[in-house]
C-alpha cells in the first residue's frame, strides 16, 4: 500500500537542484535516494552525460529511466524537461516528489518558472550548491562568475557544501559573502550533500498516521539521527484567523531562522489554507483535505539548532492575525 | 565509361585552371577540364550536350544547415519573404499578420479531422511594425483547433486561445519572463523562448526536437539541395541514435539521393569521454553520401534571442549577458579528447566572450595534444572580432560565419542587440580572409532558407532587409564569396580533397546555372537562376514547380 498519497492539493512538490559543476549536486541527489524513508522520489537530470546515481541504489536501467531501490526512479529530459514532466506526472503511482536536476551552467530560478507553468507541480523550493572551498573563486571567474552569482542569487536555500574542507575563519568569511551574494535565500552548512530529508521534503509518515481528526502531523518535520544535533523543529498551534500569504511571508525573514515550514491554518475567510515556507520561497493555497476550522490548525517549523527562534516565529504568527475577527476567534 | 560535358562555361574554382568549356566524367569522378582536343586522350567518349549553354560551378556545399529544413515544409509556411518549397513552388511573402492568418484558416479549411491542429512556421513580425501577434489574431484561423505559429528565429512560439487551454496556461497568475499577459491578466498567446514554448508546443504539432529529422524531412531537404545547387549539405546537429543513423544511411544510399549529408553529433547527453568513442564508431559506419564522425559543440545561444555570451559592454539595450550551454570543464575535455583521438570539433560560438572562452580551450588542448591541421571550426562566430581572427590563425582553426543574418536581423542588430558599430562588423568575411583564416559562410536552414548563392550575394552586399548597407569594410569580392561557398566550406568539412573545384581526381559534383555568377552584377547574384546538379556523375534536373 502507497503511503504518503498526494499532496493536499494534488499537486506534486518539485525541488530544483541547481549549482555548478563539482558543487555537490549529485551527490545530494544521492544522499536524499539513500535517506528517502519510503518516499517516492523521482529525479530528473539534464542529461545522463555522466552517470547521476551510485551504482548500488540502481536497479534497473531501460533507456532514458533508471529505477531506484524504493520506488524511486531518475530519467534524463534532455531538452524536453516539460515531456519528462508530463511521463512523470502520467506514472502509476504518480512520485510523492520530483527532484530536477538543472545544469552545471543552467539557471535553476528559470527551470522552476518554467516547471511552474505545468499545473500539475508546485515548486517546493530552488536549492543551490556551493562549494565552500571554491565558490568565491568560482564567482570571480571571468567566464563563469555571473552564471554562478545568478544562480545564488535564485536560491531560496543555499547548502554550503564540503564545509568540512574549510576552516571556521573561512567558512566565517563565507557566510558573510553569501549574506552579500543570496541575501534573499537560507543558508545551510553540509559535509557530502548530507542535508536532512526533513530540510527538503515535506512531512512523511504513513497514512494510518495520517487520518482525519489527528490534523497536521507536527512531529513528522523533525530531524531525525545525525542531523538531530545540527537541527531543531518547532511545532505551533494557532487558533485564530491569520492571512495565510502574510505569515508565510513573515517566516521568511531571516530573524526567524526557519529553513522549512508547513502549516495549516484558518485563512481569513474561515477557509482552511496550507501554507509552504522554504528558505525564500512561499506557497499558500486551500487545504483541500480536511476540515480545518474543526481540527487543530498549527505550523511546524525546522532550522538550525540555535537559530530557529521561536519568540519571533510566534510573533509572526500574532501578527497575522484578523484584526477584524480576531476578538471572536479567539 | 567516359562522358565529356560540354557547358558555355565551366567555372573551375582550381586557380591553375580556373575556366574551361569541357569537363570529362567517368565512374562519378572527374577526368579533368579542358578543351574537347584536351579531353579525348581519355580514351572513348560520350559527348554530352545539355549543358552547352548552361555555366558549371563545383557543387556547392552548404556548411551549416539542419536536414530538418525538410521536415518544415510539412507545415504551413507564413514568413514574411517568398520561399521556394521542395516541390519548387514559391510561398509568397504574407504582408501582414492578417495574410499570415489567412493562411493558416486556408490551411485549417482544407483538414478533414477536427482535432488536427494547425501548426505555422516562419512568421517574422519585426516587419509588421510594432504590433505583435497575439492569441486574438489567431483565433480568427480557428477558435476550435489549436493554433501554433513558430517565429523564423525558432526562439518563439505564437498560439491562439485553444493552444493556450490546452496547454494549461490560459489562467491568471501564470509568472515567467518568456510569457507576457494581456491586460486581462491572461498570457496573450507569445511564447518566448524554449522553456516558455514547451508546454504549447506539442499540442500545436511541434512534439518534436525541431532540430531532428525523419525519413521524409530528409528526402525533401534534398529536393531543396538540388533547387539549390547543393551537393554536400551539412547536418549540424544531430543526437545521431542509431535508428536515425540506419535510416540516413538507407536513404542517402538510394542510388537516386542527389546529396551528400555531413551529419555531426552533438555533446548532449553523453559525456565528453563517451561522444569521441562515439564519434569515432560514426567515423566508421559512414558512407559515400553519408559522412558521420565529426563533432559539434555548443558553447552559447543567440544574439536576436539574447543569450549569446557577450564581451563588455554586453548587449547595447541593457539585456543581462546570455548562456552558457556548456561548462569549460567539457569543453576542455571534449576538446582534449577530440585532439588525442583524431576526432574533428565544429564548436558553436555566437557572442565573442563564448568564442574567447573556445579559444582559450582550444589553446590549453593544443599545448597538451599539439596536433597539426585538426580544422576545429567556429561556427556562427558573429562577433569574433579582429584580435580573435588572429588567434583563430594562429592556432590553425577555421570559421564559418553567418552571412545570412545580416539581412534577416540586421537591421535589429544595428539598432537593438549590439548596437551600430558591432553590427557592422559582425560576421566578419573580410577581416578573416585578411589574416588568412579559413572561411566558410552558411544559412542554418532552416532558420534562413537554404541556397549558398543568397549566402554568397549576403557576404558580397552585406544589406539588410530595410536596404541598409551593414558594414562595407566587410564586404568581399564575388570571388572570394563563391569560393567560400564551394571549397571554403568543403575545407571545414575536410572534404576538400574530394569536392570543392572541378579538377581531376575529384567527384563529378557541379551546380548546373543558367546564368553566370561572374558576370552577372554582384547585387543579382542572389538572383542566379539554377537548373539543378549533378552529383557523382548523376544529372539532377530541379523539376519545374506542379
Amino acid at each position: 500500500m502507497s503511503h504518503g498519497a498526494a499532496p493536499a492539493d494534488g499537486r506534486i512538490p518539485v525541488t530544483v537542484v541547481g549549482g555548478y559543476l563539482g558543487a555537490g549536486k549529485t551527490t545530494l541527489v544521492n544522499h536524499l535516494l539513500r535517506n528517502a524513508e519510503g518516499r517516492r522520489i523521482a529525479v530528473l537530470v539534464n542529461d545522463f552525460g555522466e552517470l547521476p546515481i551510485d551504482a548500488d541504489l540502481i536497479e534497473s536501467q531501460a533507456g532514458e529511466v533508471i529505477g531506484i531501490a524504493g520506488g524511486c526512479v531518475c530519467c534524463s529530459f534532455g531538452s524536453d524537461l516539460m515531456g519528462a514532466l508530463a511521463r512523470i506526472a502520467r506514472a502509476e503511482p504518480a512520485p510523492e516528489h520530483v527532484l530536477v536536476e538543472a545544469s552545471g551552467v543552467g539557471l535553476p530560478g528559470s527551470v522552476a518558472r518554467s516547471i511552474a507553468l505545468v499545473p500539475l507541480f508546485r515548486i517546493d523550493s530552488v536549492a543551490v550548491l556551493a562549494d565552500c572551498e571554491t565558490v568565491r573563486s568560482r564567482a570571480a571567474d571571468t567566464y563563469m562568475g555571473d552564471t554562478i552569482t545568478r544562480q545564488l542569487a535564485e536560491a531560496d536555500l543555499v547548502i554550503a557544501n564540503k564545509a568540512d574542507l574549510v576552516s571556521p575563519g573561512g567558512l566565517a568569511e563565507l557566510h558573510a559573502w553569501l549574506a552579500r551574494s543570496a541575501p534573499q535565500a537560507r543558508v545551510v552548512e553540509a559535509i557530502r550533500g548530507a542535508v536532512p530529508p526533513a530540510v527538503l521534503f515535506d512531512d512523511h509518515a504513513p497514512a494510518s498516521l495520517r487520518g482525519a481528526g489527528r490534523g497536521l502531523l507536527i512531529g513528522a518535520i523533525a530531524p531525525q539521527g545525525d542531523a538531530a544535533a545540527r537541527y531543531e523543529s518547532a511545532s505551533f498551534t494557532v487558533r485564530h484567523r491569520v492571512d495565510a500569504a502574510a505569515l508565510a511571508r513573515a517566516l521568511t525573514s531571516p530573524g526567524c531562522g526557519v529553513l522549512r515550514a508547513k502549516g495549516v491554518v484558518r485563512d481569513l475567510d474561515g477557509s482552511g489554507s496550507v501554507l509552504h515556507v522554504v528558505g525564500a520561497r512561499t506557497e499558500t493555497g486551500p487545504h483541500a483535505g480536511s476540515e480545518a476550522g474543526s481540527n487543530p490548525a498549527g505550523i511546524a517549523c525546522i532550522g538550525l539548532r540555535g537559530r530557529l527562534d521561536r519568540d519571533a516565529i510566534a510573533r509572526a504568527i500574532a501578527a497575522s492575525r484578523d484584526p477584524v475577527n480576531t476578538a471572536k476567534n479567539t | 565509361m567516359t562522358v565529356v560535358y560540354r557547358a558555355r562555361r565551366i567555372l573551375t574554382m582550381n586557380p591553375a585552371r580556373p575556366e574551361a568549356t569541357h569537363v570529362a566524367v567517368r565512374d562519378g569522378r572527374i577526368l579533368g577540364t579542358g578543351t574537347l582536343d584536351e579531353l579525348k586522350g581519355w580514351g572513348a567518349y560520350t559527348l554530352e550536350d545539355r549543358f552547352a549553354d548552361k555555366i558549371l560551378m563545383p557543387g556547392l556545399v552548404e556548411g551549416h544547415s539542419h536536414t530538418s529544413e525538410g521536415t518544415f515544409w510539412r507545415y504551413t509556411y507564413v514568413g514574411y519573404f517568398d520561399r521556394t518549397d521542395p516541390e519548387g513552388r514559391v510561398w509568397r511573402g504574407a504582408s501582414s499578420i492578417e495574410a499570415a492568418v489567412d493562411r493558416l484558416k486556408d490551411a485549417g479549411a482544407a483538414m478533414t479531422d477536427p482535432a488536427t491542429s494547425i501548426a505555422g512556421w516562419g512568421l517574422d513580425p519585426i516587419y509588421y511594425g510594432e504590433r505583435r501577434c497575439s492569441r486574438h489574431d489567431l483565433d480568427r484561423a480557428s477558435t476550435s483547433r489549436a493554433v501554433g505559429v513558430l517565429h523564423a528565429s525558432g526562439h518563439i512560439l505564437n498560439v491562439n486561445t485553444r493552444a493556450l487551454e490546452l496547454a494549461g496556461l490560459l489562467r491568471k497568475g501564470v509568472d515567467h519572463p518568456g510569457i507576457p499577459l494581456g491586460d486581462d491578466g491572461l498570457p496573450t498567446g507569445e511564447l518566448k523562448g524554449p522553456e516558455a514554448m514547451m508546454p504549447a508546443a506539442p499540442h500545436v504539432g511541434f512534439d518534436r526536437d525541431l532540430l531532428a529529422c525523419d525519413e521524409l524531412g530528409l528526402r525533401y531537404f534534398a529536393k531543396l539541395c538540388v533547387r539549390k545547387g547543393v551537393t554536400t549539405a551539412a547536418d549540424m546537429a544531430s543526437q545521431l541514435p542509431p535508428d536515425a543513423v540506419t535510416m540516413m544511411a538507407r536513404v542517402t544510399g538510394e542510388a537516386d539521393f542527389p546529396v551528400r549529408i555531413v551529419s555531426l553529433r552533438r555533446l548532449f547527453n553523453i559525456n565528453p569521454g563517451e561522444l569521441i568513442a562515439r564519434a569515432i564508431e560514426l567515423r566508421a559506419a559512414s558512407g559515400d553520401r553519408l559522412r558521420l564522425g565529426i563533432i559539434k559543440i555548443v558553447v552559447d545561444g543567440s544574439i536576436q534571442g539574447f543569450s549569446a555570451r557577450l564581451k563588455w559592454p554586453g548587449y547595447h539595450n541593457g539585456a543581462p549577458n546570455g548562456l552558457w550551454y556548456v561548462t569549460p570543464e567539457q569543453l576542455r575535455a571534449a576538446l582534449a579528447g577530440a585532439l588525442e583521438h583524431g576526432v574533428q570539433v565544429h564548436a558553436h560560438t555566437n557572442g565573442d566572450e563564448a568564442t574567447e572562452l573556445l579559444l582559450d580551450c582550444v589553446e590549453e588542448a593544443l599545448a597538451r595534444h599539439p596536433v597539426r591541421d585538426h580544422r576545429f571550426t567556429i561556427q556562427h562566430g558573429q562577433l569574433v572580432n579582429a584580435a580573435q581572427f588572429r588567434r583563430i590563425k594562429a592556432l590553425g582553426m577555421c570559421v564559418n560565419l553567418f552571412s545570412n543574418h545580416h539581412f534577416y536581423w540586421g537591421d535589429a542588430h544595428y539598432s537593438t542587440t549590439v548596437g551600430p558599430e558591432r553590427a557592422e562588423r559582425m560576421n566578419a568575411c573580410a577581416t578573416a580572409l585578411a589574416n588568412g583564416v579559413p572561411l566558410a559562410i552558411h544559412s542554418d536552414a532552416p532558420v534562413t532558407p537554404l541556397g549558398p548563392l543568397f549566402t554568397a550575394w549576403c557576404a558580397v552586399n552585406r544589406l539588410t532587409a530595410s536596404g541598409r548597407v551593414l558594414g562595407s569594410a566587410e564586404r568581399i569580392s564575388v570571388a572570394d564569396a563563391l569560393r567560400a561557398i564551394t571549397l571554403g566550406a568543403a575545407y571545414t568539412l575536410k572534404l576538400d580533397a574530394e569536392v570543392g573545384s572541378i579538377e581531376c581526381g575529384k567527384r563529378a559534383d557541379f551546380a548546373v546555372l543558367e546564368d553566370d555568377p561572374l558576370t552577372v552584377a554582384p547585387e543579382h547574384l542572389k538572383d542566379v537562376r539554377i537548373w539543378g546538379t549533378v552529383q557523382q556523375g548523376r544529372i539532377f534536373p530541379a523539376p519545374p514547380p506542379p
